[in-house]
């Protein structure tokens, strides 16, 4: 048989009987559209996040005072762990692959400047800092390279912070309180925006040594290195493992590199999409089972159809196809649709909330209808083995 | 051309067997009419069936052309059915959803004969059974007598050897009837070997060959050189 006949043959089958074949594709789009709606906002999450992540670059890497065990948590809740100090910071500058060295603490504190205050996350942080996570300068500069031990008593506003405290006057060279010290402005960050929940714009950046004592602690929360593109990453967690083991006699601290962060990551963001795209697997499911339960329908109705088609000379193959090639075009048709009502709903909800991250792969799409006709094709089996295993005597009987 | 030789075929009903072929021996020449008659139950249709290979012997051989056709597989006896033999039901059995063009092209598709040869066989077809005006009208537009002839297009476009008719005026009033009957004939007089089963004697007794079955025995035939 030709395909444009098969086509024909099965197409007029479909459209003689309108409403069950409709009702049979309605069933695989809602089941493709959940799948490809639930998998672009999926991807679109997994997206979102990981450009979050890597608009620092990716040769950053973090170290963490305590070692991280395999059970998970760290020995620093048993004490005898060293404090990761600011002279930790400074060695690391010395080492040849350091572009960058952040000594970094964080902590809550009053801010006030002249009758306005306001409470706010406050960074202890280092005159690298711009550099090592690509942050702008809006006015005056960032912390300069004081002695780390003793910096002077500067400040930098981030730009919310900075309206909150100012309003349009020009903040350059006020004094402010952090805490209750007394600091000078220096200058103004760029907006940040939020990057993973943190408001970057309503914060104030001061030397870290002085941020350790406002909050009366003995290490820093974390050295950030930004290092030399050419560098491997190996030599670097080597050197910087060298470094501080020489200094603190053995092995209390965690060295996370952006990779690792990245595929840790990555690999949580797959489970979520993957997660997702079941939930819609499932509503496809109950599309393929409709398939099913139509096909038998449409294969007991036409019984005597196929008694006729084998008398007048039809394989058992081809009364097979024919069945099977009907569940797959309508399979494939509610495929189209889904795919369609899934992208544009995903687009549309993109529309109504820019905020709503949304994307859809190609190949998912691709996939979609793949998984559309073979589930046609798997829910046509049963149906149509069964047409082509009727007794021809039988079938033509049946009225 | 055709060549029974002891044909048994048995079924099973419950924990008896109804024997509905009873050791038949028949042979049918090309281009031959030959109705089968009988009472209700007597095996005609078990016969029509077997001639037209959509049922198999218990036992016994039958050869079509000079071949065993017992023996061939399911897909070897399809495509005999589509090339040599055509059939004409009581029921019609017309596909209602296809126009009457499409009911005749049907085993033409089957066969994977490209539609620019179709259509003007379909189209002769059509033509020589008055249908051409009909061409576009699904079963339910047509009467039972037009429904028949549809039938008859679908059977002959293949040009078959042999014609089996399983009671075709048994749906029809005496009009449509008397024409479908003169539309066989006159196949059968150019050529295509014609077997009709009927119980109505009238129609039986215009064949030139006439068999009477009883019982799922097949009685002495009589030819009928008046028909
Ligand atoms: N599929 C079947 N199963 C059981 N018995 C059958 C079957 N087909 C036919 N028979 C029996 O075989 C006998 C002959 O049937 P059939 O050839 O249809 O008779 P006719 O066409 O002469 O009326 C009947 O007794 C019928 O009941
Ligand atoms: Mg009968």
């Amino acid at each position: 048989m030709r395909i444009a006949d098969f086509l024909h043959l099965t197409g007029s089958s479909i459209i003689a009987h309108r409403l069950r074949s409709g009702l049979t594709i309605l069933g695989i789009t809602v089941g493709i559209a959940a799948v490809v709606l639930l998998t672009s906002i999926g991807e679109g999450v997994h997206k979102f996040v990981l450009s979050e992540f890597t608009q620092f670059g990716t040769t950053l890497v973090g170290i963490n005072p305590g070692k991280a065990t395999t059970a998970g948590g760290t020995m620093g809740v048993f004490g005898s762990v060293r404090p990761l100090t600011i002279e930790d910071s400074e060695a690391l500058k010395r080492l040849p692959f350091a572009r960058a060295v952040v000594p970094f603490v964080q902590g809550n504190a009053e801010v006030e400047a002249g009758n306005r205050s306001r409470r706010t996350t406050i960074y202890g942080a280092g005159a690298q800092m711009p550099e090592a996570f690509s942050m702008k300068v809006a006015s005056g500069r960032f912390l300069p390279a004081d002695d780390p031990t003793a910096p002077r008593a500067f400040a930098v506003l981030g730009s919310k912070l900075r309206h909150e405290l100012f309003g349009e006057r020009n903040p350059l060279g006020q004094r402010i309180t952090v805490g209750g010290n007394r600091y000078r402005v220096i200058g103004v960050m760029e907006s940040k925006g939020t990057v993973l929940g943190f408001d970057l714009d309503d914060t104030v950046y001061i030397p870290a040594a002085r941020a350790m004592e406002l909050f009366n602690r003995d290490s820093l929360f974390e050295i950030d290195v930004l290092y030399y593109e050419h560098y491997p990453v190996e030599t670097v967690v080597k050197g910087i493992k060298r470094t501080l083991e020489t200094r603190h006699g053995r092995e209390d601290f965690t060295i996370t590199t952006q990779q690792q962060m990245l595929d840790v990551l990555g690999s949580v963001l797959n489970v979520l999409t993957f997660a997702v795209g079941a939930i819609g697997g499932i509503s496809l499911l109950v599309g393929a089972i409709g398939i099913v339960t139509i096909m038998t329908i449409a294969v007991n109705e036409r019984i005597s159809e196929i008694g006729l088609l084998r008398a007048l000379g039809a394989k058992r193959s081809q009364i097979l196809g024919m069945f099977l090639g009907e569940a797959m075009v309508l399979a494939a048709i509610g495929g189209m649709a889904g795919l369609v009502v899934g992208v544009g709903t995903a687009q549309l909800l993109h529309l109504l909330l820019p905020a709503m991250p949304v994307h859809t792969p190609v190949e998912y799409v691709v996939m979609a209808e793949v998984v559309a006709v073979v589930i046609g094709l798997l829910a046509g089996v049963l149906p149509a083995r069964r047409a082509a295993h009727l007794d021809p005597l039988e079938a033509l009987r049946t009225e | 051309m055709i060549d029974l030789e002891h044909i048994h075929r048995n079924f099973q009903v419950g924990d008896q067997t109804v024997r509905a072929l009873d050791d038949v021996n028949l042979h049918i020449e090309a281009g031959e009419y030959v109705s089968i008659m009988g009472p209700s139950g007597s095996g005609k249709s078990t016969l029509l069936n077997l001639l037209g290979l959509l049922d198999r012997p218990s036992s016994g051989i039958y050869r079509l052309n000079g071949e065993d056709v017992t023996s061939l597989s399911d897909t070897q006896q399809a495509r005999v059915r589509n090339r040599e033999i055509g059939f004409v039901f009581q029921m019609f059995h017309l596909v209602p959803r296809l126009s009457a063009e499409e009911n005749v092209e049907l085993p033409l598709i089957l066969a994977g004969i490209p539609p620019e040869q179709r259509r003007p066989r379909v189209a002769a077809v059509l033509e020589g059974l008055h249908l051409s005006n009909r061409r576009h009208h699904k079963p339910e537009q047509l009467s039972g007598g037009q429904r028949q002839r549809v039938a008859i297009a679908r059977a002959t476009v293949t040009n078959p050897k042999v014609l089996l008719a399983d009671e075709p005026t048994g749906n029809l009033d005496h009009k449509s009837g008397q024409d479908v009957i003169r539309i066989l004939e006159d196949l059968n007089h150019r050529g295509i070997t014609l077997i009709m089963v009927t119980h109505d004697q009238e129609m039986g007794q215009r064949a030139r060959r006439q068999l009477h079955m009883l019982d799922g025995r097949l009685l002495n035939g009589q030819r009928n050189d008046d028909a």
